[in-house]
């Protein structure tokens, strides 16, 4: 590594509030550190300005690549403690950004300049907006009297970023850049977190300015509503007392708002079934009797039809996306929905509220236990005896599992499953989006928070490796693992030189089928086999079945700097992995090459009811309706 | 389909009325009407938006607009709760000889006459969007060589206001 500021843990213990008060959510030792650098000056540039105010706000990396408008800012920013990591593509910067949030839970940085700088940001901060990731992004932008006149490098950035980003700035005077900065890092990390932008046209960061800090933040209309209604809780409490069929659904708010201690009292004060997100593995230990895994299209039986068959579902920090809800007519007809959300516009949104919920996940979760210890001591302990019996019938009779290939190819689940069992639920995973995705979020076992990073709202291809990159900085003393696949591998693996050049020893699992394999997936199902432009392989010329290895990416991955390796039987798995474990000095590239036809599954076809489940290719789960 | 005035105060900044109008259209609504003005707070401005919409989807762009840095406040302002008038700029044909019958139907929708020359009179008219909708109906005949006209303003009726003690409720600042 070649960082020279202490990387800590998130401190699981601070609560929004404490990290609105602390600007970012900044640490006690980066605090000191910040609170030198924020000596006042006079006579500086709004560059320095800048780069003072990243110091005191605490940050102590930004990913990016320099350019003409944004120059001014890299000449200050070459005297400073604060690390710049400079990346291969823009993309890269954003979702590095993202993944040292979500692995941190600090706010992540990157920078860029004008025009397709800012442009090649746009990607990562849409992807961070879906899934409610911190991030403040830098961009430069064209002087200000050059601004509307189609100059050189000149992108409305501001324009074209506002349905994506929680909040953006255009910096009018050097003045304002202390506050702007504050403004955005607080807007970034509060509430429901979310990506904020700031442009800064290149006159302004030349122009003289005087630097004080702490600024005064103006955001009258920005008051997000942290304390939950007590009295909706005690409802709340009252509804879950008296349910028979209920389930946790927990969403990617627990993760964000560091709620799964309090989580885990719930869990076991209600003794109700969980269900974890995509973006909330590891919200809740895998490993917990009371865990029925991810709902969703690709989610197990169990969970889907516990959610399904629901009396009672108590959604905390999750937003009935479709992706889990399946066709929303006909999801969980049954059931009442408590739904905690800090977010008052996810209320009611796609289902409706039995009993609405604005609050920190946190201080909702902690003050529902309080209520329902209530509810208990005053008699009202429901018996979930026969739902359980239920659930278990359900998961015992269609787990998790997966076939081999035909032809003595490799399995992919089997390649991610021992990963998952070497790797250890103490590493990060990072996943692009497709079939390794699912796979990754179905057998690897998550018992820790942040330990899996992935693009769930977006879905966006090539977030792997990045965002790798990023948790791996931020982590320094984890180990980090990129699953991709091979075609998301070839959007982004560029960062691999970055990786290799500043020490950022990220380990990476290509699944390599050969194909767009999600899409394949859905050619096979749904468009009769006609395999259009997925097959990434080129034809043997002598036409063997075996393919052209184009890119080779072992050959990839040393060119990248990187240690390469290749793995195409099962015997070789084990020991593959473990020689990539044993390296730490370099990132490591392994090339898994899978057959290209395993599916995933469990599915619930795009628009279905979640009813019409199927277990595995045309196997119809029994559910034994009306046992309970 | 029902018509909904949403009185919105926001921060006098760039950029917030087409943050505003942006969320709309992202949402599939129509803006039937928008004005924006100063208020008596010089770093506010309101916006009155008059949209169609039913009430289910109204209430979830409220709250997205609700979540709008830049927004300060929402009010639905609705039926006998608040007084709502447009302003209506319309050039008439009026030659000598019909110019009567165009003064007289203007003092009957009390409106009045702005500029004249020999063939046209401008009349400014203000009122209900009801009111200037049979103005122009009965001017039509006439024949309308230009008109102007504006978006809904409104306040709510009595004497609370929308910020300051006793103010109005918010609409769905939470749920």
């Amino acid at each position: 590594m070649t960082t020279t500021t202490p990387h800590q843990a998130p401190d699981t213990e601070a609560t929004t509030r404490e990290a609105a008060a602390s600007l970012a959510g900044v640490e006690t030792t980066a605090r000191s550190v910040a609170e030198a650098a924020a000596q006042p000056a006079t006579g500086i540039t709004g560059a320095q300005s800048l780069v003072r105010s990243l110091e005191a706000v605490g940050v102590d990396v930004v990913f990016g690549i320099p350019g003409g408008a944004i120059l001014p800012a890299y000449d200050p920013l070459f005297d400073s403690h604060v690390h710049h990591v400079l990346v291969r593509h823009e993309q890269g910067a954003g979702h590095a950004a993202t993944g040292y949030a979500q692995a941190t839970g600090r706010v992540g940085v990157c920078m860029a300049t004008s025009g397709p700088g800012a442009t090649n940001l746009v990607t990562p901060l849409a992807d961070a907006y879906m899934d409610s990731v911190p991030i403040v992004a830098i961009t430069g932008q064209v002087p200000s009297a050059a601004i509307g006149t189609d100059a050189f490098q000149e992108a409305d950035i501001r324009g074209i970023t506002m349905p994506v980003t929680k909040h953006n700035f255009l910096v009018t005077t050097a003045a304002e850049i202390p506050q702007r900065i504050a403004e955005a890092f607080h807007l970034a990390s509060t509430g429901r977190p979310g990506p904020v932008l700031v442009d800064i046209p290149k006159d302004v960061l030349q122009a003289t300015t005087d630097f004080a800090w702490p600024p005064r933040m103006d955001l009258p209309g920005y008051k997000p509503t942290t304390r939950p209604h007590g009295k909706q809780v005690r409802e709340a409490a009252a509804l879950i007392a008296g349910a028979r069929r209920p389930v946790l659904y927990v969403g990617g708010g627990v993760l964000k708002a560091r709620a799964t201690e309090e989580l885990a009292e719930l869990a076991e004060l209600t003794g109700a079934p969980v269900v974890t997100t995509l973006m909330a593995r590891g919200a809740f230990p895998d490993s917990s009797d009371q865990h029925l895994g991810m709902p969703g299209m690709h989610g197990t039986v169990a969970a889907v039809t516990a959610l399904q068959k629901s009396d009672v579902i108590v959604a905390l920090g999750a937003r009935f996306d479709d992706r889990v809800t399946g066709e929303l007519s006909s999801f969980a007809p049954e059931a009442l929905v408590v739904h905690a959300d800090i977010d008052p516009a996810e209320i009611g949104k796609n289902r409706k509220a039995d009993v609405p919920i604005v609050g920190d996940a946190k201080e909702t979760i902690a003050q529902l236990v309080e209520a329902l210890r209530a509810e208990h001591a005053a008699g009202r302990t429901p018996d979930l005896a026969a739902w359980w019996v239920q659930l278990d019938d359900w998961r015992e009779r269609y787990p998790l599992g997966y076939d081999w290939p035909e032809e003595g190819a490799l399995s992919p689940q089997y390649v991610i499953e021992r990963l998952g069992a070497i790797a250890g639920p103490e590493a990060i995973y990072t996943s692009g989006v497709g079939q390794h995705q699912m796979w990754a979020a179905q057998f690897i076992k998550y018992e820790k928070p942040g330990t899996w990073l992935n693009s769930g709202g977006l879905g966006t291809m090539g977030y792997a490796v990045p965002a790798a990159m990023g948790a791996k900085y931020g982590c320094p003393d984890t180990t980090v693992w990129a699953i991709d696949g091979d075609g998301c591998f070839q959007m982004t693996n560029q960062e691999l030189a970055t990786c290799a050049i500043e020490g950022i020893p990220v380990k990476v699992a290509v699944i390599n089928n050969g194909n767009l394999g999600m899409v394949r997936q859905w050619q096979t199902l749904f468009y009769e086999g006609r395999y259009s432009n997925t097959k990434l392989h080129a034809r043997n010329p002598d036409g063997s079945p075996k393919p052209v290895r184009i890119p080779d990416f072992v050959a990839l991955a040393e060119a990248l700097g990187c240690v390469g390796l290749r793995c195409e039987s099962k015997d070789d798995v084990d020991a593959v992995i473990a020689k990539a474990m044993a390296i730490d000095d370099a990132p490591v590239v392994i090339d898994f090459v899978v057959g290209s036809d395993a599916q995933v599954w469990p599915m619930v076809a795009a628009g279905s009811s979640n009813d019409a489940i199927l277990a595995a290719r045309d196997v119809r789960p029994v559910f034994g309706d009306g046992q309970v | 389909m029902t018509r909904h005035t949403l009185s919105v105060l926001v921060e006098n900044k760039s950029g917030v009325l087409a943050r505003v109008s942006a969320l709309f259209s992202r949402r599939g609504f129509n803006i039937e009407s928008l004005a924006v003005g100063p208020t008596e707070n010089p770093d506010l401005s309101r916006m009155t938006i008059v949209v169609d919409a039913e009430s289910q989807p109204l209430e979830q762009i409220t709250k997205q607009l609700n979540k709008l840095i830049e927004i300060i406040k929402i009010v639905e302002l609705d039926g006998g709760a608040a007084v709502q008038r447009e302003l209506l700029l319309v050039k008439v044909r009026a030659p000598l000889a019909e110019r009567t019958q165009v003064l007289q139907t203007a003092e009957l929708f009390r409106a009045r006459v702005i500029d004249v020359n020999p063939d046209t009179v401008t009349l400014e008219a203000t009122g209900t969007p009801d009111k200037l909708q049979a103005l122009l109906a009965v001017l039509a005949p006439q024949g309308i060589k230009e008109m102007a006209q504006s978006g809904t303003v409104a306040l709510g009726r009595g004497p609370r206001a929308m910020s300051g003690a006793g103010t109005l409720r918010p609409v769905e600042r939470t749920a």
